[in-house]
C-alpha cells in the first residue's frame, strides 16, 4: 500500500464523499492542506474574505442543494471566526464538515502562536467533533463525520486536524476505509404510532398541520408526500420559519407561517385545534408563545427524528421518533389502506376563513414612500417565475420576507432561524450561487445586518456570482426599534443606523452595480434592472423609516393575544414579558 | 420579579461510553451548558480491551428534565446506553470514602467504635489519627462522616457512587 501524507489523505477522503465545492481561507496551519489542493483541481475551493463568511457560505450551499457543505479554516482565529457559522448550523440543523487546522501536537496546550482550542469551543455547537492526532485516522474520521453530518438530524461536524497531522505520513487505501457504525439514527416510524396519528388525524373536527424544517431536511420527497397528507386529510398546513417551502404557498390550505410573526389565521387555528400534527418542527419559544396558553385543547402528535425534541417544551400525547418523510409516506399507505376518508371540516374551514378576513398581514398604503412590505411584495410578484433562491438576515426585513414572499418549492428558503445571526445573508447566497449557478439569488437584507458581513462582497466579486442583495433600508436595527418602542416607551438606545456608508458607490467600489430607489411609482422597474443585470447587484432600497412589523405576538403572551396593529401598543411591559428573549 | 426555584427529584443514571478522548467533557459539558445538575460523577473502563467506559452520574431534576437529560446524553455521539437506574426498578448503590479522624483518648477510642459499628476499616493509623475505608449507600456514609465531625474529622475523600440493577439482567 503506498503513503499519503495527512493532508492527501483528507483530500482523498474528501473526493470520496463526493465533495466538489469548499468554502475556506488558508493561513499558517492549513498550509500543507492548502497546496494538496492546489494539486486538485477537481476542488473547487471559494475563497472568501472572513471565515464566519465561509462557514454561512457553506450553509447555504447545503440548505439549496441538500448536500453538506464544507469548510477549511485554519487554527485559532480562523476557526473562532468560523464558530458563529457552526453554532448557526447547529441550531437550524444544517449538514456541515467544517476542517479546522491545529498547531503541532506536541505544541497543543502550549498557549503557541495561533493556537485556541477548537474542539474545546466548538464542543457544544457542533452535534459531534475530531482532534486527529494521527494520520492514520483521518480517512475513517472524514468518513464518519460526513455520516454524522447528513444522517439523522443534521448538523455541523468539526475536524480538527494538527499541522503535524498534515504533513506525516502513513499507508492509505481509500477502498479500505473501515467506517464505524456507531451512529444509527431513527429511520422508520412505529406503525402503532404511525396507525394512531393516522386515526387522529382522519377523526379531527379541527386538524392542523404544524410543519418544520426537518421537512425541508428529509428531502424534496418529505415535501412531495406532506402535500399527498394534506391533500387526503384537507387540514389546513402552517410551518415555522424554516420550513417555509415543504407546502406550497399556493394551496388553498396553506395559512402561513405561525409564531411571533405568524398570521393570525394559523395561530388562532393552532390555538383552537383539537389535532395538532406537528412534522419535523420543534415548540421553539417563538412558535409556542406562552407556554401554558399554547393549543390548549388539542392532542398533540410529534414526528421527530430526534428524540431530544420531544417533551422538551410542550408536552405530546403522541411521541414519534422517525424520519419525517419516512413517517408521512407511512400514514399515507395507512391511510389508503384503510380506505379512509377526510372527515368533513366545513365548519372548521369557515372558522378559519373568518380568522382569514381579519387580514393580518394589511398595511398602511403610502403613495410617497416605500413600504417595506411593498417592497417585498413587488419583489416577489417581479421574480417569482424564476422560482428565486431568497436568503436573508436577521430582523424586520426577515419577517417581512417570510410573510410576503412566498415559497412553493423547499431549499428556496435560506434563513438564520434558531440562532438569528445578523450577516448571514450575502455569505449564504453566495453559498446558494455556487450550488445553483443557473438560480437567481436574492439576499433580502437591513441596513444594518448586510454591514455584518459585507466583506464578502469581494467574494461574489472573484468568482463573478450574480448575487442581488435587497436592502430594506430604513435607516435602524428596526427590530429592537421596534422592541423599544413596544417595550422601553421608544427610549431607542442605540438602534440608529448612524454613518451609513453610500450603498451604491459601495457597490460600484467592489465592481458590483448599485441601485438605488425611494419611489413606489419607480421601484417596479428598478427591481427589472436588478434582475436583469449580468452579475451581482447591491440594491438600496429606501423604505419608510418606523414601520412596524405586524402581526406580533409579544413575548410573553398568548397565540390569542396577537398585536395587529400598532395603535394596540402600549409601550409598556412588565419585568416577566421584558425577561423573556 | 423573581427567579423561580423547581422541585427536583434525584435520579441515578448509568451510560455506557466509548473510552475515547473528550467523551467525559462532552457529558459534563452538556450538562453546564444546559444547566443540568450533576451532584456526583464516577467514571471508569469496563472492558478488557479498554474501548468502553461506565460514566455513574448522579442528579436532580423534576420529571421532564431528568427525561429531557437523558434524551440529551442519548443524542452525543459516543455514548451508547443511558439507564436511569431510579426509573427502572431495584437496585443497588454503592459508595466508598476515605475518612481522616484524629484525637486521643475517649474519642479516639469512639471512633473506634462506631467505625467497627458501621464496618469502617482502618487503612491507616497513626498514634493520634486513623483513615477509616467505608463502603456503602450514600445515606450511611453521610450519618458516618457526620458521627466523625464530632470526633475530630480532618477530611473526607468520596469516590461518589456507583450502580447496577438487581437480578441477572444487564442494566
Amino acid at each position: 500500500m503506498a503513503e499519503k501524507s495527512g493532508a492527501e489523505i483528507l483530500i482523498d477522503s474528501l473526493l470520496a464523499q463526493g465533495v466538489d465545492t469548499v468554502f475556506g481561507y488558508p493561513g499558517g496551519a492549513v498550509l500543507p492542506i492548502y497546496d494538496t489542493l492546489f494539486q486538485h483541481p477537481k476542488i473547487r475551493h471559494v475563497l472568501v474574505r472572513h471565515e464566519a463568511g465561509a462557514a454561512h457560505a457553506a450553509e447555504g450551499y447545503a440548505r439549496s442543494t441538500g448536500k453538506p457543505g464544507v469548510v477549511l479554516v485554519t487554527s485559532g482565529p480562523g476557526a473562532t471566526n468560523a464558530v458563529t457559522g457552526i453554532a448557526d448550523a447547529f441550531l437550524d440543523s444544517i449538514p456541515m464538515v467544517v476542517i479546522t487546522g491545529q498547531v503541532a501536537t506536541n505544541l497543543i496546550g502550549s498557549d503557541a502562536f495561533q493556537e485556541a482550542d477548537t474542539i474545546g469551543i466548538t464542543r457544544h455547537c457542533t452535534k459531534h467533533n475530531y482532534l486527529v492526532k494521527d494520520p492514520s485516522e483521518l480517512a475513517a474520521v472524514v468518513t464518519e463525520a460526513f455520516h454524522i453530518a447528513t444522517q439523522g438530524r443534521p448538523g455541523p461536524v468539526v475536524i480538527d486536524i494538527p499541522k503535524n497531522v498534515q504533513v506525516a505520513s502513513t499507508e492509505y487505501d481509500r477502498h479500505g476505509t473501515n467506517s464505524s457504525k456507531r451512529y444509527a439514527p431513527a429511520g422508520d416510524a412505529d406503525f402503532a404510532a404511525i396507525t394512531k396519528a393516522v386515526e387522529l388525524l382522519a377523526t379531527a373536527k379541527s386538524p392542523i398541520l404544524y410543519t418544520g424544517g426537518g421537512i425541508i431536511n428529509a428531502g424534496p420527497d418529505a415535501s412531495k408526500a406532506l402535500r399527498e397528507l394534506a391533500a387526503l386529510s384537507g387540514a389546513p398546513v402552517t410551518s415555522t420559519l424554516m420550513g417555509l417551502g415543504a407546502f406550497p404557498a399556493e394551496s388553498d390550505q396553506w395559512l402561513g407561517m405561525l409564531g411571533m410573526h405568524g398570521t393570525y389565521e394559523a395561530n388562532m387555528a393552532m390555538n383552537q385545534c383539537d389535532v395538532m400534527l406537528c412534522l419535523g418542527a420543534r415548540f421553539d419559544d417563538r412558535v409556542t408563545g406562552r407556554l401554558d396558553a399554547f393549543s390548549p385543547n388539542s392532542i398533540k402528535v410529534h414526528v421527530d427524528i430526534d428524540r431530544s425534541s420531544i417533551n422538551k417544551t410542550v408536552h405530546v400525547d403522541l411521541p414519534i421518533v422517525a424520519d419525517v418523510g419516512k413517517a408521512i409516506r407511512q400514514m399515507i399507505s395507512v391511510w389508503n389502506s384503510r380506505k379512509l376518508q377526510a372527515a368533513k371540516l366545513d365548519e372548521w374551514w369557515s372558522r378559519i376563513k373568518g380568522w382569514r378576513s381579519v387580514g393580518s398581514l394589511n398595511y398602511p398604503e403610502n403613495k410617497s414612500e416605500i413600504m417595506p412590505q411593498f417592497a417585498i411584495e413587488r419583489l416577489y410578484a417581479l421574480t417569482k417565475d424564476k422560482a428565486p433562491i431568497i436568503t436573508t438576515e436577521v430582523g424586520q426585513h426577515q419577517m417581512w420576507a417570510a410573510q410576503h414572499f412566498h415559497f412553493d418549492e423547499p431549499n428556496k428558503w435560506l434563513t438564520s432561524g434558531g440562532l438569528g445571526t445578523m450577516g448571514y445573508g450575502l455569505p449564504a447566497a453566495i453559498g446558494a450561487q455556487m450550488g445553483n449557478p443557473d438560480a437567481l439569488v436574492i439576499d433580502i437584507a437591513g441596513e444594518a445586518s448586510i454591514q455584518m458581513n459585507i466583506q464578502e462582497m469581494g467574494t461574489a466579486s472573484q468568482y463573478r456570482l450574480p448575487v442581488k442583495v435587497f436592502i430594506l433600508n430604513n435607516e435602524w436595527m428596526g427590530m429592537v426599534r421596534q422592541w423599544q418602542q413596544l417595550t422601553y416607551e421608544s427610549r431607542y438606545s442605540n438602534s440608529y443606523s448612524d454613518s451609513l456608508p453610500d450603498f451604491v458607490a459601495l457597490a460600484e467600489a467592489y465592481g458590483w452595480k448599485g441601485i438605488r430607489c425611494d419611489d413606489p411609482a419607480k421601484l417596479d422597474d428598478a427591481i427589472a434592472e436588478m434582475i436583469a443585470y449580468d452579475g451581482p447587484v447591491m440594491f438600496d432600497c429606501r423604505v419608510t423609516k418606523e414601520a412596524n412589523c405586524f402581526p406580533m405576538i409579544p413575548s410573553g403572551a398568548a397565540h390569542t393575544e396577537m398585536i395587529l396593529h400598532s395603535d394596540e401598543v402600549s409601550g409598556t411591559m412588565d419585568d416577566e414579558a421584558k425577561a423573556l428573549v | 420579579m423573581h427567579i423561580k426555584q423547581e422541585i427536583a427529584e434525584r435520579h441515578v443514571l448509568t451510560l455506557t461510553v466509548d473510552n475515547e478522548a473528550g467523551t467525559l467533557a462532552r457529558i459534563a459539558g452538556m450538562f453546564t451548558s444546559r444547566g443540568y445538575n450533576i451532584d456526583s460523577l464516577t467514571v471508569a473502563d469496563i472492558t478488557e480491551d479498554h474501548s468502553v467506559s461506565r460514566i455513574t452520574i448522579v442528579t436532580k431534576g423534576p420529571p421532564e428534565v431528568i427525561d429531557q437529560i437523558i434524551a440529551q446524553c442519548e443524542r452525543l455521539i459516543p455514548v451508547h446506553k443511558v439507564t436511569d437506574l431510579t426509573d427502572a426498578g431495584p437496585h443497588v448503590e454503592r459508595e466508598l470514602a476515605l475518612v481522616k479522624v484524629s484525637g486521643a483518648g475517649d474519642k479516639r477510642v469512639e471512633a473506634m467504635r462506631l467505625a467497627d459499628i458501621y464496618r469502617a476499616r482502618v487503612i491507616d493509623a497513626t498514634v493520634s489519627s486513623f483513615i477509616f475505608e467505608i463502603t456503602g449507600g450514600p445515606d450511611k456514609i453521610d450519618t458516618f462522616v457526620q458521627l466523625m465531625r464530632e470526633l475530630g474529622l480532618v477530611e473526607v475523600g468520596r469516590t461518589g457512587i456507583v450502580g447496577l440493577m438487581r437480578g441477572a439482567e444487564a442494566s
